[in-house]
C-alpha cells in the first residue's frame, strides 16, 4: 500500500504517547525501596503514565530533539581524562562527595558529618521511616509539571539510583561539592539530590566531574525565610557525553538563589531551571556560560515563577558558539498578580564566532502584576570589528585580541558567580578552553 | 621615517576613491600637521596606515622605516612602531583597561623579541606615566573607555601611546572634544615624547593645537592628496583665511 498517511488526531497523538511511554517503562527496571521514597517512585510512575515521554513535536522540545535524553539505553561514549590542568575546584577548600559512575563512591568522599549540614545518601535516608526529604522528594518535580510538563524530570523521581540529601542548619562557608567520576564507557547516571537550607542558614554546593555517557540530575532545593544558596557547577570538556539537569527551587522570604553553569562541549546537553518565588523579598540569580565548537548542542530552558511582591530575579546566560555549534535558550518570567514591585531581568546571548553556528532563543514575560519592572533582551552577534581592530591596532594579536573580547562577551554572566575564588576558578577553565580552540 | 608614495586608496564596499595619489615624507624627529577640509581624506589616511578593514590599496606605498606597511596586519604594524590615537576610541565593556594595556605592551615586546614587563614593573610604570597626565588610578581600572569623558579617553590614548613607545605617531584629532586645559595636558604629554627617533604625524581642524605641538611641517590636504607643504605659518594662514584660496590655486593649476 502506498500513499501518504492520515494525520492523526490529537487524542490518537497522546493515546500512541501513553503507549509508548508504557512500554518504555515496562521495559526499565525500577529500584525498589520501602517506605516513602518507594511511594515517591511509584507517584512517579503513575505520574509519568499521564504525562507521556516528551516528543520531538512537542512546543517545549521544538529547539532540541529529547529522544537521546529519553532512549532506554545510552550510546556509549569515550571516557574523557582531563589530564592537561587541573581539575576545577581542586584548590578550593570543600567537603568532597564522588560519584563514580552514578553510584556514591564511599572511599574518594570526605567523611559526612560537618557542623551546620546534615548529609544523607538516598539510598539510606529511604530507610528511615521519617526523613525531611519525603516532603520534598518529588513534590517540587510534580509542581514543577505546570505550566509545562518536564516527564524527564519525572522518570528520574522514579529511576534515580543514588543522589544525597543535605540539610543546612546553619550558614556553612566550607562548600559540599558533589564530583561525578566516570570509569564507565556506558555510565548511564541518573542522580537525585534534595536540599534544604533552614532560614538564616547558608550553604554553597559545587558540582563537576564528567559523569557519564549519559546523565540526568534532578535537584529539588527548599530554601527557608532569609536563607542562602550558592550554586557553581561546571560541565565539560567531554563532548561525547549528554546530559539533563532539572534544578527546581523553592524560596520563602528573603531567601537567596545564585546559581551559576558553565558548559564546555557536550553532543546534547539541556539545563532545565524552575525557580518558584513564594515568599516576599526573595531573589532569585539563574546565569550561564556556555562555549561549544562543532557538534554541540546546549539547551538552557529557565522559568522563575514571581508569586510574592518585592522579589528580584536575573537570568544572564551567554554562549559562544563556533563551528556549527547550536545554543538554545528558552527562558521565561511569570510575574502573578500579587507579586508587585517585581524587578525580572533576563538576558540572553550568544557571540557566533562563524556563520555556520546558530542561536535559537525564545525569551518570554508574562506579567499579570501592574506594578513591575520587568526587562528582557536576547541578541546573537559576532565579534565587533571596530573593537577588534582598535586592539590589533596597539599590538594584541587578533587571537588573542578575540580571547578578550570573548571573554568581555562573557563577564556579565560571570559576575554572577558570588564568591572570588570560584569566580576565579571558572575564569580560568575559560581562558585554558579559549587558547585551546583558536579560531 | 615614514614614506608614502603616490598612495591610492578607494572604498572596499563602493566605487568610491578617497586617497588620489597621496605623497608625504615624515622625517625622524620631526613633526609634521596635517590640516584639510572635511572629506578631504585625512582619517582615511590614518586608517589605512595603521589596517583598518574597509578600504582597498589601488597604488603606491607606505613604508615605515623601509618596511612596507600595507602589506602588514595592523598588529605588525604596530610591533613595527606605528602608533594611531584615535579621533573616537570605541568603548569595550568587559575588557579591563589595565589588563588591555598590558597585553598590549607585552605582546609587542614579545613581536619585537623583548622581555616581557612583569606585572609589578608595568603597573610602577603606568601609575607614574598617568600620574604625569592627570589621569585617576581608578580610571585605569575600568573597562576600555567604558564612562570615560572626551577629555579622558584622549588623555587615556595618549598614556597607552607614552606606554607603548612608539616610533611613528599617528594623531588623529585629537584636540576634538578637549577644553583648553584638556588640551594643553595632552600636548604635554605628547612634547614630552618628541626626540631625535621619533616622529609624529598630527591630524587637526584648527591650528589652536599647533600653538601647543609646534609643527616642523604643515600639509594642506584636499580631495585625497597633498596640495600644498610649508612651515608652520601656512597654518596660520588657513586660520585666517580658510581653505577657499589654497583650493581655487590648486583648481587653476589643475
Amino acid at each position: 500500500m502506498s500513499g501518504a498517511p492520515k494525520p492523526m488526531t490529537r487524542a490518537a497523538r497522546r493515546a500512541a504517547r501513553l503507549d509508548a511511554t508504557a512500554a518504555h517503562l515496562s521495559r526499565l527496571s525500577v529500584p525498589q525501596d520501602s517506605g516513602w521514597l518507594g511511594r515517591a517512585r511509584a507517584d512517579a510512575l503513575e505520574r509519568l503514565r499521564t504525562l507521556g515521554l516528551p516528543e520531538r513535536r512537542d512546543e517545549y522540545w521544538r529547539f532540541t530533539d529529547p529522544s537521546v535524553l529519553s532512549a532506554e539505553t545510552a550510546a556509549p561514549a569515550e571516557v574523557f581524562r582531563i589530564t592537561d590542568e587541573p581539575v576545577v575546584f581542586s584548590d578550593i577548600d570543600r567537603l568532597r562527595i564522588v560519584f563514580t559512575d552514578g553510584e556514591f563512591d564511599q572511599q574518594a568522599s570526605d567523611d559526612l558529618t560537618a557542623e551546620g549540614l546534615e548529609v544523607t545518601r538516598l539510598a539510606e535516608a529511604a530507610q528511615a521511616d521519617i526523613h525531611w526529604a519525603q516532603d520534598v522528594y518529588g513534590k517540587l518535580e510534580e509542581r514543577g509539571q505546570q505550566p509545562v510538563p518536564r516527564p524527564l524530570a519525572t522518570l528520574n523521581s522514579a529511576m534515580a539510583r543514588d543522589g544525597v540529601l543535605i540539610r543546612a542548619t546553619g550558614k556553612v562557608a566550607r562548600p559540599v561539592s558533589l564530583i561525578y567520576r566516570r570509569q564507565k564507557e556506558a555510565a548511564d547516571m541518573v542522580l537525585h539530590h534534595v536540599i534544604r537550607v533552614e532560614p538564616g542558614a547558608e550553604m554553597t554546593l559545587l558540582e563537576n566531574g564528567p559523569a557519564a555517557a549519559r546523565y540526568s540530575i534532578v535537584t529539588e532545593a527548599c530554601i527557608g525565610a532569609g536563607g542562602m544558596l550558592h550554586h557553581v557547577r561546571t560541565q565539560g570538556r567531554d563532548h561525547a557525553r549528554s546530559g539533563i539537569t532539572h534544578l527546581f527551587v523553592r524560596m520563602d522570604k528573603a531567601a537567596g538563589l545564585k546559581s551559576f553553569t558553565l558548559s564546555a562541549n557536550g553532543r546534547v546537553l539541556r539545563n532545565e531551571a524552575m525557580i518558584w518565588l513564594d515568599g516576599e523579598g526573595g531573589s532569585a540569580h539563574v546565569a550561564g556560560a556556555a562555549m561549544g565548537d562543532g557538534d554541540f548542542h546546549h539547551d538552557d530552558t529557565v522559568f522563575i515563577d514571581h508569586a510574592a511582591p518585592r522579589c528580584e530575579s536575573r537570568q544572564v546566560f551567554k554562549k559562544v558558539l563556533r563551528n556549527g555549534a547550536v545554543g538554545v535558550f528558552q527562558g521565561k518570567i511569570l510575574v502573578q498578580r500579587p507579586a508587585q514591585l517585581t524587578d525580572g531581568y533576563q538576558i540572553s546571548q550568544s557571540l557566533l564566532m562563524d556563520e555556520r553556528s546558530q542561536f535559537l532563543a525564545k525569551p518570554e514575560l508574562e506579567i499579570y502584576a501592574d506594578d513591575v519592572k520587568c526587562s528582557h533582551g536576547s541578541t546573537s552577534g559576532e565579534i565587533d570589528a571596530d573593537h577588534l581592530f582598535y586592539l590589533r591596532s596597539r599590538g594584541v594579536p587578533e587571537a588573542e585580541g578575540k580571547n578578550l573580547l570573548v571573554l568581555a562577551f562573557l563577564t556579565e554572566a560571570l559576575e554572577e558567580i558570588a564568591r572570588d575564588d570560584l569566580a576565579e576558578d571558572v575564569r580560568s577553565r575559560l581562558e585554558s578552553w579559549l587558547g585551546r580552540h583558536r579560531h | 621615517m615614514l614614506e608614502i608614495n603616490d598612495l591610492h586608496v578607494k572604498l572596499e564596499e563602493e566605487d568610491k576613491a578617497i586617497l588620489k595619489g597621496l605623497t608625504l615624507s615624515v622625517k625622524a624627529g620631526t613633526v609634521h600637521a596635517i590640516m584639510g577640509p572635511n572629506g578631504s581624506g585625512k582619517s582615511t589616511l590614518a586608517y589605512v596606515l595603521s589596517g583598518r578593514g574597509g578600504y582597498q590599496v589601488t597604488g603606491g606605498s607606505a613604508m615605515l622605516e623601509g618596511q612596507e606597511l600595507l602589506d602588514m596586519e595592523p598588529e605588525e604594524r604596530a610591533a613595527a612602531g606605528l602608533f594611531l590615537a584615535f579621533q573616537y576610541p570605541v568603548e569595550i565593556p568587559g575588557v579591563g583597561n589595565m589588563t588591555f594595556l598590558r597585553t598590549a605592551v607585552n605582546a609587542q615586546r614579545k613581536a619585537r623579541g623583548e622581555e616581557e614587563l612583569s606585572s609589578g614593573d608595568f603597573l610602577k610604570a603606568v601609575r607614574a606615566k598617568a600620574r604625569e597626565l592627570k589621569i585617576d588610578a581608578e580610571m585605569l581600572k575600568r573597562p576600555v573607555y567604558v564612562g570615560f569623558s572626551g577629555g579622558e579617553k584622549k588623555r587615556n590614548e595618549i598614556l597607552q601611546m607614552t606606554m607603548l613607545e612608539p616610533r611613528m605617531c599617528i594623531l588623529d584629532e585629537t584636540d576634538s572634544g578637549l577644553d583648553v586645559d584638556a588640551m594643553k595636558l595632552v600636548s604635554e604629554g605628547v612634547n614630552a615624547l618628541r626626540d631625535a627617533g621619533r616622529a609624529f604625524l598630527v591630524i587637526t581642524h584648527y591650528q589652536r593645537l599647533l600653538d601647543h605641538i609646534q609643527p616642523d611641517v604643515v600639509h594642506i590636504m584636499a580631495e585625497g592628496r597633498i596640495i600644498k607643504s610649508g612651515g608652520p605659518d601656512l597654518a596660520l594662514e588657513v586660520e585666517q583665511n580658510g581653505y577657499a584660496d589654497l583650493l581655487a590655486e590648486e583648481g587653476q593649476k589643475a
